[in-house]
């Protein structure tokens, strides 16, 4: 019995070890851009994780379809499963990196806590980050960070614009005085970035700030809204990903906090959050970085030429949702960095190098985007060796129980806030890795 | 005061929820002397067969074809798994669950998906307002919170009743008390390991719907078995009242700190005080709430 | 034929004392070590470095430490990855706040400070033991957990509370590349893997595996419980400690508390098992089958052109690792050490086996 099973299992290990041996050999084809995706599909974040993953495998499979890629350089994904654990997903980074013609063209963390580690090896491996709307605050200053790229909105934004907007409902900064605001936040890098901004803004306009933590991955939270049943914060913040985000707010209504007093980050705005609700998730509101639905240009061409030939990488039903467009706007705007790179260095693949000249120099117009299909889905930005993020606005939406409806045009983040925060925070930075920061004064 | 009570409050219901899946642990523990680390799989996968059952059939009819899902999950694990290991220690058996739960996690979401699934069988949510005149501001509680602690009830007086008036509940005590005494009387170890695993498969499904009601069901909820551990410390890993009781007084011990204590700490201090509580509780009286026999001690 | 020991005569004490004491073992290691300190940097590429042989290399010296606690003196711990924790922390706070420290120093200072911690965690040892004291050890991971990231102190105050390593030198060399990091880890794990196989060989680790084997004779014949067990937190603590600023320092170079969750502390537990209790060589082979099978099943169908999605690739890695576990608990209960120590058996007497 014993040697069988020995047996069986030294074979199994020297199969194995022979198909990892075959599959080494495989390479490329030459005209390739590689492209690869830190995704997760599994475990206690994949709710969220996969509708992500599919709106931005999909985009780039349109690209392929429509134009066979970019410029006539066909877009090579390889996704790996990174869990939302930090180890795995560096893992994953360093697996991919070096893969087709000219290695990795840009990749996406997909989680703080990644983005945080592969902000170490991102320069020396010469690959940019794009972090979309999370990922650290302070690297939108592209001096010191030269390698990120917190496109559309960093955490520091995103506080900036939802307490905006309650100052807009309350009648004007000026009225906060004395309120009080609550943020329930992922106890995890992720939830605590937006904490400085939000201590800031309370000094200035005199509101009473409280932060409470919720330890991943957030199934237990009845103390947290107990609290806030107690204080009756005049509003509350949420900071959630995850199961957190539905869990707070069945939370909420389980102690009758006013969901529209709720206001969550554009991480916590998504179908998968207010559904399992119910009834109880009506008037929850939340931050937008993009539009909703599936009635822009774009999801026709991504009807037509994906989901119609069977190629989806998702559900048919749940192209358009809230996650899904996030990974359209993710994939969307690294090709366009692709295209902005190809126009300077010729229509090949691009190193990661070559992909950051194209980020740094990125312009979307709203031409651009109108031209792209993207019309009314996300706000123009302008990328520049100095400022990583482009664009900082947002609108707030709110759940009428069956659909997200905007309920305030786009709000402007107040750059002349955050950007001496950001100048500061990425000043410590640099002396604590002896970095010396570029004089972005010098490059064009 | 007010608020005082509706946090204790608050505290004894997520300790009936903490209590539920302790229980589970405690008689597989108990019959087969396995801590078995897989209970947490078995929730969710209890669960997602039954959410992703019910969009096909009719309710009671998914709740059956569930149970009868955990009851050949218990074969298969007693044939393949407990057989072979039969007589190897503790920790080794141990492992073995640590093998069970990844299998079951990454069998249950290929079957079952991976995305969340609400979970409706019409439990009520609304929360309700009491003593509204002895209190400022009333006792809010949640309905649905009453409700599960309803179902913690009639689930552990069932067991009760099968384990002190049946055969097979006489059977089992006596494999618990001696197995090889047990078997030399004639009881077959194996059919009692089947049952005791098909018992804690059919609360892992009770725990299962109660949290999945709460919370949907998704990958999250298998994560809860980390909360009955300082459960089954406190109450002991042998004793069911124990874990009955060891759950209330967790769950509302760490949610008065957590509100009470916690603000001056920055928060988020629930989870280590829970073992805490265990633990300065143990020092004191190492066989725990309600353990007879103490044996594991120095 | 080839491991046959007739012949090898031990003519003195020390002979018979040597850690190695038959002339092919000592072979082996030598080809071991040669291999891990000329061959592989020489061929290995840096996916190899980053993500297999420095996680492996930490992997196991952690489960040494936690090897040394659980397989010789049977107090079973989850509380590994919080002791990991303190480590990087205090490393971190001593490369910040003493810059002029030697790095080795500051390594030793971490695991120094771990061990303090390992040993206030140790103390319900004294009272409770089994899974009852696996469970309570739990405490300390979440102890550790949520202290640093509460006490803002840690983390020199930074705003997410996500810190990062330092430039990193050794007496003046800079140690950047991942061929330097792997020198330096492969290093202090030779170093510290023979202290501990000599650890184990001596007084300490006897006391140790007479408190495992049953506590109460071991009271009779002198050995005083409490120093024995203390004395293994504290050992094992500071392995762990070590391990833990490696990790941060030198695999992550940026971290947060969720870099030593539960999750690391009982990925410890399943290599400490696996590869075998109360065996230092089973730490290696332990780290070895938890790290490097999840990721050759994830990369399997990919490498092979298999068609199928990343979920299912990821379902099926959790499925055929839990089924390997079990798999190999039943054909070996006592771990990969054990089936190695097998073969060796076999090979004594291979290819005549009368």
């Amino acid at each position: 019995m014993r040697t069988k099973l020995l047996r069986a299992a030294a074979l199994g290990a020297i199969g194995a070890a022979a198909m990892l041996a075959a599959g080494a050999g495989e390479a490329l084809a030459q005209n390739e851009q590689f492209l690869p995706r830190l995704v997760y599909r599994t475990g206690p974040y994949a709710p969220n994780g996969v509708p992500f993953a599919n709106g931005y495998a999909d985009y780039l499979n349109m690209l392929n379809e429509r134009d066979g890629g970019i410029n006539g350089v066909r877009l090579v994904q390889e996704e790996c499963e990174t869990g939302y654990a930090t180890d795995r997903g560096v893992e994953c980074y360093d697996r991919l990196k070096g893969k087709g013609p000219t290695g990795a063209g840009v990749v996406d963390p997909l989680s703080t806590g990644i983005t945080f580690a592969l902000t170490e090896k991102a320069p020396g491996d010469k690959i940019p980050l794009i972090t979309m709307g999370y990922g650290r605050s302070e690297s939108q200053d592209g001096s010191v960070f030269g390698w990120n790229f917190p496109l559309l909105g960093t955490y520091w934004a995103a506080a900036d614009i939802i307490m905006n907007y309650v100052a807009q409902k309350e009648g004007g900064y000026g009225k906060l005085k004395g309120k009080k605001v609550s943020l329930v936040y992922h106890d995890s890098p992720y939830g605590k970035e937006p904490i400085p901004l939000l201590e800031e803004l309370a000094k200035r306009h005199g509101f009473a700030f409280s932060a409470l933590p919720v330890t991943h991955p957030g199934v237990e939270q009845k103390a947290t809204w107990l609290q806030i049943r107690q204080n009756r914060p005049d509003y509350v913040l949420l900071w959630g990903w995850g199961v957190m985000n539905s869990t707070a707010i069945k939370e909420a209504a389980a102690v009758n906090y006013p969901r529209n007093k709720m206001i969550g980050v554009w991480w916590s705005g998504a179908e998968p959050d207010v559904t399992p609700g119910g009834d109880g998730s009506k008037g929850y509101m939340a931050a937008a970085l993009h539009a909703i639905g599936d009635q822009f240009g774009v999801h026709r061409d991504i009807y037509k030429l994906v989901y119609d030939k069977n190629r989806g990488a998702g559900k048919r039903e749940e192209v358009g949702q809230v996650l899904y467009n996030r990974g359209l706007v993710n994939g969307f705007l690294a090709s366009e960095a692709i295209r902005k790179a190809q126009s300077r260095f010729g229509n090949k693949p691009m190193t990661g190098e070559q992909v950051r000249w194209g980020l740094e120099n990125l312009d979307i117009t709203a031409a651009r985007i109108k031209e792209s299909g993207f019309e009314g889905l996300v706000y123009p930005l302008k990328i520049s060796c100095q400022d990583h993020m482009g664009s900082a606005r947002a609108r707030i939406q709110q759940w009428d129980g069956s659909k997200w409806s905007f309920v305030s045009d786009w709000i402007e983040a107040d750059r002349k806030l955050i950007d001496p925060m950001v100048v500061a925070a990425a000043k410590k930075y640099a002396e604590e890795k002896k970095i010396t920061p570029r004089d972005c004064s010098k490059e064009s | 005061m007010g608020f005082f009570i509706e946090v204790l409050f608050g505290g004894f219901l997520a300790g009936v929820l903490y209590a539920l899946v302790a229980l589970g642990f405690v008689l597989i523990f108990k019959a087969s002397g396995v801590f078995n680390f897989a209970q947490g799989a078995m929730v969710l996968f209890a669960a997602l067969s039954l959410v992703r059952l019910m969009e096909w059939m009719p309710i009671p009819i998914a709740l059956l074809v569930s149970v009868g899902i955990m009851i050949v999950f218990a074969l298969v694990v007693e044939r393949l798994v407990l057989r072979p290991l039969v007589n190897q220690e503790g920790i080794i058996l141990f492992m073995a669950t640590i093998g069970v739960s990844y299998f079951v996690d990454g069998f249950g979401q290929t079957i079952w998906g991976s995305e969340i699934y609400t979970l409706d069988l019409g439990l009520p949510k609304e929360p309700v307002i009491i003593l509204e005149s002895v209190f400022e501001g009333g006792v809010l509680v949640n309905k649905f919170d009453l409700v599960a602690a309803v179902i913690a009830g009639i689930l552990v007086t069932v067991l009760a009743v099968f384990f002190q008036k049946t055969r097979i509940g006489r059977a089992l005590r006596a494999v618990a008390d001696d197995h090889q005494a047990a078997q030399s009387v004639g009881i077959p170890l194996r059919d009692i390991w089947v049952i005791v695993w098909s018992t804690s498969g059919i609360v892992a499904l009770v725990a299962g719907i109660v949290w999945g009601s709460a919370l949907g069901v998704q990958f999250s909820i298998s994560l809860v078995a980390l909360k009955a551990l300082p459960v089954l410390i406190l109450g002991g890993f042998t004793s069911v009242p124990g874990a009955i009781i060891g759950g209330l007084i967790i769950g509302a011990g760490e949610k008065l700190a957590e509100v009470f204590i916690g603000p001056s700490f920055g928060g988020g201090i629930e989870n280590w005080f829970a073992y805490m509580l265990a633990l300065l509780f143990l020092l004191v009286r190492p066989q725990g709430l309600f353990g007879e026999r103490i044996i594991e001690r120095v | 034929m080839l491991y046959r020991e007739a012949g090898q005569f031990k003519t003195s004490y020390g002979d018979d004392q040597a850690i190695f004491p038959i002339r092919q073992d000592r072979i082996g290691v030598a080809i071991i070590l040669l291999a891990a300190y000329l061959a592989i940097p020489l061929t290995a590429s840096p996916y190899l470095f980053t993500s297999i042989l420095i996680p492996f290399l930490i992997y196991a010296l952690a489960a040494i430490g936690l090897n040394l606690l659980t397989g010789y003196c049977g107090q079973v711990s989850l509380g590994t990855g919080g002791f990991m924790a303190v480590g990087a922390y205090a490393a971190y706070n001593f490369a910040i706040r003493m810059p002029e420290l030697n790095l080795l120093v500051v390594f030793l200072l971490a695991g120094g400070c771990a061990a303090l911690v390992g040993v206030v965690f140790g103390i319900p040892s004294l009272r409770i033991k089994g899974f009852y004291l696996a469970v309570a050890t739990l405490a300390a991971q979440f102890f550790m957990d949520w202290m640093f990231s509460r006490i803002k102190w840690f983390t020199n105050y930074t705003p997410s509370g996500s810190v990062n390593a330092p430039p990193l030198s050794l007496f003046g060399f800079a140690i950047d590349t991942p061929a330097e990091r792997y020198y330096l880890i492969l290093a202090i794990v030779t170093v510290m893997a023979l202290a501990a196989k000599n650890l184990v060989r001596g007084r300490v680790g006897r006391s140790w595996m007479a408190i495992r084997d049953m506590d109460i004779a071991a009271e009779i014949i002198g050995i005083r419980p409490l120093r024995a067990k203390l004395s293994a937190f504290a050992v094992s603590s500071f392995y762990a400690g070590i391990a833990g600023a490696l990790w941060a320092f030198l695999h992550l170079g940026s971290w947060e508390p969720l870099a030593f969750d539960i999750n690391r502390s009982f990925t410890l537990l399943f290599m400490v098992i696996i590869g075998g209790l109360g065996s230092i060589l089973g730490c290696f082979f332990g780290a070895a089958f938890i790290l490097i099978v999840p990721l050759a099943l994830n990369q399997i169908p990919t490498a092979l052109g298999i068609p199928i999605s990343t979920a299912m690739i990821s379902h099926l890695e959790f499925m055929i690792f839990g089924a390997l576990i079990v798999f190999f608990l039943i054909v070996e209960p006592h771990g990969l050490a054990r089936l190695w120590a097998l073969g060796k058996e076999k090979l004594r007497l291979w290819p005549f086996p009368h």
